[in-house]
């Protein structure tokens, strides 16, 4: 069992699979439609200029999230 | 105004929606993702016949088309994309407020062959309001130039509903959509829906609050799903209600509501 984080503390180019959603309410219905469940491997893309949002490969579709809101997803670093 | 909706009843719903003007035989909902190729799909079945539109009391535009199968008028209305039905955004919410209450003879849930995954969740979703849907798996060409293959028939089977691939750019499958979409709005084929299962605790709850809200409802909209919501502390929704059924039932559903979220 690896280390857990979140999603926006990972380095652009790395993988890892989402342990759990903390997120309530509409962010989190939000973030399960995006298809963040738990089991998910996401890669990390890019960031913008200023390091916020941070863009993801989400099942085939690259999304960007809210540093805010990427914090609210835990994750374990994937290899 | 209001007089209209409180003294009618359900009935003029479809009305509101302007879903069988023109003397329509069938009203057929296109619903899916963004970027799916469900503009392309809608215009391959109508022949771009389509002009845009206005929802009710929304800005969100909408485009409307007709097309003719063994000599029936099916009208095609094309929902606004989205991933889901529940996040409450206003295109959601037509798309919902269509599927749920307009309650179309069939609806068309357009996937992407290339990211089937990710699109199911929507197709989920539609399928646990109304049963009468076709899963329209298109870009299948483009699927297939990236070496993915889809079973087709296994994930008919899974899903319960009547699934096609198609390539509505090149006009792929098109034919048996229509005669699919067909053979569900016009009843000649049932589809056997697997309800989503949630936890026990969860089914324990539906359990306890469907039969109360069955019996306010009635069969006007899918007893399960509306339950559902209601745990979910959906209210919105219970207001959107107020709109589109006859406002005693909204009234009578609100206790209900209210001892669900204890």
């Amino acid at each position: 069992m690896s280390a857990t984080t979140t999603l926006n503390r990972l380095s652009n180019g790395s993988f890892a699979l989402v342990k759990e959603v903390m997120a309530e309410g509409l962010t989190r219905r939000r973030l399960l439609d995006l298809g963040l469940v738990p089991g998910t491997k996401v890669e990390v893309i890019r960031r913008s200029p200023a390091g916020d949002p941070i863009a993801f490969n989400i099942r085939g579709a690259v999304i960007a999230l809210r540093r805010d809101v990427a914090g609210q997803v835990l994750v374990s670093p994937w290899k | 105004m209001g007089l209209t909706y409180q003294s009618t009843g359900q009935s003029t719903t479809r009305e509101i929606f302007n879903a069988l003007a023109d003397h329509c035989d069938y009203a057929i909902a296109l619903a899916g993702n963004p970027n799916t190729g469900k503009s392309t799909v809608f215009n391959a079945l109508t022949g771009l016949r389509q002009h845009t539109g206005n929802w009710p009391g929304k800005t969100v535009q909408r485009a409307e088309g007709s097309y003719i199968y063994k000599s029936h008028r099916f009208r095609l209305i094309d929902l606004p994309g989205t991933y889901s039905l529940l996040s409450n955004s206003a295109d959601e919410e037509v798309a919902r407020d269509f599927i749920c209450f307009a309650r179309p003879d069939a609806t068309i849930v357009v996937v992407d062959a290339t990211c089937l995954e990710r699109n199911l969740n929507l197709a989920l979703q539609v399928m646990e309001i109304t049963g009468r849907v076709v899963i329209c798996v298109n870009l299948i060409d483009e699927a297939r130039r990236k070496k993915i293959r889809i079973d087709i028939d296994k994930l008919g089977k899974r899903l319960g509903v009547p699934v096609v691939a198609t390539a509505a750019r090149s006009g792929e499958g098109m034919p048996r959509l229509k005669e699919l979409v067909s053979d569900v709005a016009s009843k000649r084929v049932q589809t056997k829906l697997q309800p989503v299962r949630y936890s026990q605790e969860v089914e324990n709850a539906i359990a306890r609050l469907e039969p109360r809200v069955q019996a306010i409802v009635g069969n006007s909209i899918n007893s399960r799903w509306l339950t559902l919501r209601l745990l979910d502390g959906d209210t919105r929704l219970v207001h959107t209600m107020e709109n589109y059924l006859n406002t005693g039932e909204t009234v009578s559903v609100m206790p209900v509501v209210q001892e669900g979220l204890v």
